[in-house]
C-alpha cells in the first residue's frame, strides 16, 4: 500500500522476497524518493536451512551432500573446499589423477555457473534471448557432468581422499568438443551483447566499486577482480593441481558492472584453457588415496581451507574434537560479503540500476542464508 | 453481389458492417499476433514454441483466451473501484475506433475522413490515459511506477512521432489517409524520408510500450507494471489493446512510408497486410534482441536526440518543398 506522509518526501518499496529479479528469496527494502533510491537494505534469511548446525549432527561423510546445497550453482567447488579441509584434518593426500579430475569438473562447473549468470543477468536487463543460448550451452555441459558425477545440479562427487569415479573416453572427447563449441559461441555473445549500445549504456559507469571499498567490505571473486585487484585463491593460495596450469586472472580497471561482466566472460575463457591443459596432461594412476579410513575420525584440531568458487572465496573452517562428527563447521561464503556492499552502491541510483547492480553481484541467496 | 454493394453503399450500413468487421479483425489479429510473437520468440531462442494445440500450436492462443475468460476477475480491496474497472475498457475502445479510418485498400476503408491521420493519432494517445488510470487505481507502488513511466514516455515520444508525420503531410498536402497512399503510387516515401521512417519506427515502438522501451511493464524491475493487479479478462483486454496498437502503428507506418496498398500482382489488401505484418515482425525482432533501456536514458534519447532530428527533418522537408 502506498503511504505518503506530508513531512517526509520518501516512501518505502519492498523489492522481494518474491520479485522477478532478486534471484530467489532475497528482500531489499528500499527507501525511495521518486524513482531514486535513498536507502537500500537487504533482508536475508528467507532460505535459511541451518547447514552449519546440521554439520554438528552428522558425521564427516554425511555432511558432504549439504555442501552442494549451499551454493547449488558451483556445487563442486564447495565439495572441493570441504573435502580439502577434511583431508587436511586427517592428513590424506589425493593422488594426482584425482586432483586433475577435480580441477576439470570444478572448472566445467564454474563455466556452467557463469553461463547461468550471464543469461539471468541479461534477463534482468530485459534481454530475453541470451538466457536460452546460455542454457543451450549449459545443457551440453550438464550432460557431460551428469555422465561422470551422476547429477546435474547438486553434485556430490568429491570424497575426502579423491574422487569415486574415473573419467571415460566419451567424457574426454565430449569435453574437448564442448571447449571448441563454447569458444565459437563467445563470438556470438560478443556480437549480441557486449557490442550492444543499450547494454553498454546500462552497465558502463554504473555500480562502480573502488579498490578501497573492495577491501572494506571483504569482497571476493569477480567483484574484486572487476575493480582491478587480481585476487584469486587459485593463484594467491594455490591448491589442488592449479599451479601446474598456465592461466591468467582477468581483471577490469574501473570496477563498474561492465568490467565485472567482462571479467566473468574472460574467466570462462580461462577455465576453458585450464580444462584443455588438464585433459592434455591427464596423468595415469589411482583416483582415490590409499588407506582412506572407512570411518572418518580425525584427531583434535582446527583447519581452514579456502577455494575459489564462481562467486569468490569459499572458506571451510572445521573444528574437530576427535569425534566422528565435527564439533563446529563454519562456512565462509562469498555472496554474503559481496551482497553487503549493495546498500552503499544503491544510494542515488534508479530502481533499474539497483536491479543491474544486484545482478552483477551474482548472489546465490541460499548460500547467504545457509 | 449488386444488392450487397448497394447495401454497403449506404453510410450507416457501412459503419455497422465495418464495426463488426473491425471487432472480428481485432480479435483474430490479436490471437494471431500473440501466436506469432511466441513463435518468433521461440525460433529466435532455438526452441519450437507452442506445438500442442492445433498444427504448430496455431490455436494455442484461443485456448489461452478461453482460459483467461474463465478466470476470476479479482478486484483487490484497496483499489479505486470505478477507475479500476473502467481502465481496461478505456484502453481498448480508442484502438478499436482507430480502425475506422485505416485504408486497407482503395475501397476497403470504413470511413475515409479528411482528418484521418489526426484521428488515429488522437485516439492512440488516449491509451496513456487508460494506463494512468489502471496504475493509479491499482494502489500498488509498482503499478504507479509503471503508469508514471508510461505517461512520461508517451509524452516524450509523441512529439517526434507527430513531427515526422508532419513532414509526410507537408509532402502530400492532405490529412486523408487515402490521399497519402495515392501520392505514393510512383515511389514509397520511405525512400524520400528514410530518417523520418527510422524515427517513426523508434517512436512507434516506444508508443506501444514494446521492448526495448517496455518500461511501463518492465518485469525485472516493476514485476508487471501498470497491470500488476489485473487478472482474467481485464488483463486480457490490456494485452489485446497492446497487440492491436502494434497493428495500428504499423498500419500508419505502412500508409505513411510503405505505400499502403500499392504493390504488383497481389490485391491491395494483401499487400497492405503483408507490409503491416512485416513491420510487426520487425518490432518483435527488436523485442527479442535488445536489452531494455533505462528510464532516464529513454527520456534523454527522446528529448535530446529524436526531437531535434525530427525537427531538422521537418525543416529540410519544408525547405526542399519550397525551393522546388
Amino acid at each position: 500500500m502506498i503511504e505518503y506522509s506530508l513531512e517526509e518526501k520518501t516512501y518505502t518499496l519492498n523489492l522481494g522476497p518474491q520479485h522477478p529479479s532478486t534471484h530467489g528469496v532475497l528482500r531489499v527494502l528500499l527507501e525511495m524518493e521518486g524513482e531514486f533510491i535513498t536507502k537500500a537494505e537487504p533482508v536475508i534469511g528467507y532460505g535459511h536451512r541451518g547447514h552449519e548446525h546440521m554439520a554438528e549432527n552428522r558425521n564427516y561423510l554425511q555432511f558432504l551432500p549439504n555442501t552442494a546445497r549451499v551454493d547449488y550453482l558451483h556445487a563442486l567447488a564447495y565439495n572441493q573446499g570441504y573435502c580439502m579441509a577434511v583431508e587436511k584434518l586427517i592428513g590424506l593426500v589425493v593422488p594426482e589423477r584425482g586432483e586433475f579430475i577435480r580441477v576439470i569438473t570444478a572448472e566445467l562447473n564454474r563455466i556452467s555457473s557463469h553461463l547461468l549468470w550471464l543469461g539471468a543477468y541479461l534477463l534482468d536487463l530485459g534481454a530475453f534471448t541470451p538466457i536460452l543460448y546460455c542454457f543451450d550451452d549449459r545443457e551440453n555441459l550438464l550432460d557431460l557432468l551428469d555422465r561422470i558425477t551422476g547429477s546435474r545440479l547438486t553434485y556430490c562427487f568429491f570424497r575426502p581422499g579423491g574422487v569415486p569415479q574415473d573419467l571415460d573416453d566419451e567424457f574426454i572427447t565430449g569435453t574437448r568438443a564442448f571447449v571448441k563449441r563454447l569458444r565459437t559461441r563467445f563470438k556470438d555473445y560478443d556480437n549480441l551483447v557486449t557490442k550492444n549500445v543499450i547494454f553498454i549504456n546500462r552497465t558502463k559507469d554504473v555500480g562502480v566499486i573502488t579498490q578501497e571499498q573492495c577491501v572494506k567490505y571483504g569482497l571476493t571473486g569477480p567483484m574484486v577482480r572487476g575493480s582491478g585487484i587480481p585476487y584469486d585463491i587459485r593463484k594467491s593460495e594455490p591448491y589442488s593441481a592449479y599451479p601446474q596450469f598456465d592461466f591468467v586472472i582477468p581483471i577490469g580497471d574501473k570496477g563498474d558492472i561492465l568490467d565485472r561482466y567482462v571479467v566473468r566472460v574472460r574467466e570462462m575463457e580461462q577455465s576453458l584453457r585450464i580444462i584443455e591443459q588438464a585433459l592434455d596432461k591427464l596423468p595415469n594412476g589411482p583416483i582415490m588415496a590409499e588407506k582412506v579410513p572407512k570411518r572418518l575420525k580425525p584427531a583434535e584440531g582446527e583447519v581452514y581451507q579456502a577455494v575459489e568458487t564462481a562467486r569468490g572465496e569459499f572458506g571451510c573452517y572445521i573444528v574437530s574434537q576427535g569425534d566422528i562428527k565435527p564439533y563446529r563447521i563454519k562456512l565462509r561464503v562469498p555472496s554474503f560479503g559481496n551482497l553487503s556492499i549493495l546498500p552503499e552502491l544503491a544510494v542515488d541510483t534508479l530502481v533499474a540500476d539497483l536491479v543491474a547492480i544486484l545482478g552483477s553481484i551474482d548472489v546465490v541467496v541460499p548460500e547467504i542464508d545457509r | 453481389m449488386e444488392l450487397l454493394a448497394q447495401f454497403l453503399g449506404s453510410a450507416g450500413a457501412r459503419m455497422l458492417v465495418g464495426l463488426i468487421a473491425v471487432i472480428a479483425l481485432v480479435s483474430v489479429n490479436a490471437l494471431f499476433l500473440i501466436w506469432m510473437e511466441r513463435k518468433v520468440a521461440a525460433h529466435m531462442q532455438l526452441r519450437p514454441g507452442p506445438m500442442e494445440v492445433g498444427p504448430h500450436g496455431a490455436i494455442q492462443t484461443v485456448a489461452d483466451a478461453l482460459k483467461l475468460m474463465g478466470k476470476e476477475l479479482i478486484t483487490p480491496d484497496e483499489v479505486d473501484k470505478p477507475i479500476f474497472w473502467l481502465a481496461p475498457i478505456v484502453v481498448f475502445l480508442p484502438v478499436l475506433l482507430s480502425f475506422l479510418v485505416v485504408p486497407f485498400s482503395q475501397s476497403w476503408i470504413i470511413r475515409d475522413m479528411n482528418v484521418g491521420i489526426i484521428l488515429i493519432l488522437a485516439f492512440s494517445t488516449l491509451a496513456v490515459l487508460a494506463i494512468l488510470m489502471a496504475g493509479w487505481a491499482s494502489n500498488n507502488k509498482y503499478a504507479v511506477f509503471g503508469a508514471i513511466r508510461s505517461v512520461a514516455q508517451n509524452i516524450a515520444y509523441e512529439i517526434p512521432l507527430l513531427i515526422t508525420v508532419m513532414s509526410i503531410i507537408l509532402m502530400v498536402g492532405s490529412f486523408k489517409l487515402s490521399d497519402i497512399v495515392a501520392a505514393q503510387s510512383q515511389y514509397w516515401y520511405v525512400l524520400l524520408q528514410p530518417l523520418a521512417f527510422i524515427i517513426y519506427i523508434t517512436c512507434a515502438t516506444a508508443e506501444t510500450n514494446r521492448a526495448p522501451f517496455d518500461l511501463p511493464e518492465a518485469e525485472s524491475e516493476l514485476v508487471a507494471g501498470f497491470h500488476t493487479e489485473y487478472s482474467g479478462m481485464r488483463f486480457a483486454l490490456f494485452f489485446l489493446a497492446e497487440y492491436t496498437n502494434m497493428f495500428i502503428v504499423s498500419a500508419i507506418a505502412t500508409v505513411l512510408f510503405l505505400g499502403g496498398w500499392h504493390g504488383p500482382f497481389l490485391p491491395g489488401v494483401i499487400w497492405f497486410l503483408l507490409k503491416v505484418y512485416a513491420l510487426i515482425f520487425l518490432m518483435m525482432w527488436f523485442r527479442w534482441t535488445f536489452p531494455r533501456v533505462r528510464f532516464d536514458q529513454l527520456i534523454t534519447f527522446a528529448w535530446k536526440i529524436l526531437i531535434p532530428l525530427a525537427f531538422a527533418n521537418l525543416l529540410i522537408t519544408a525547405l526542399v518543398l519550397k525551393l522546388r
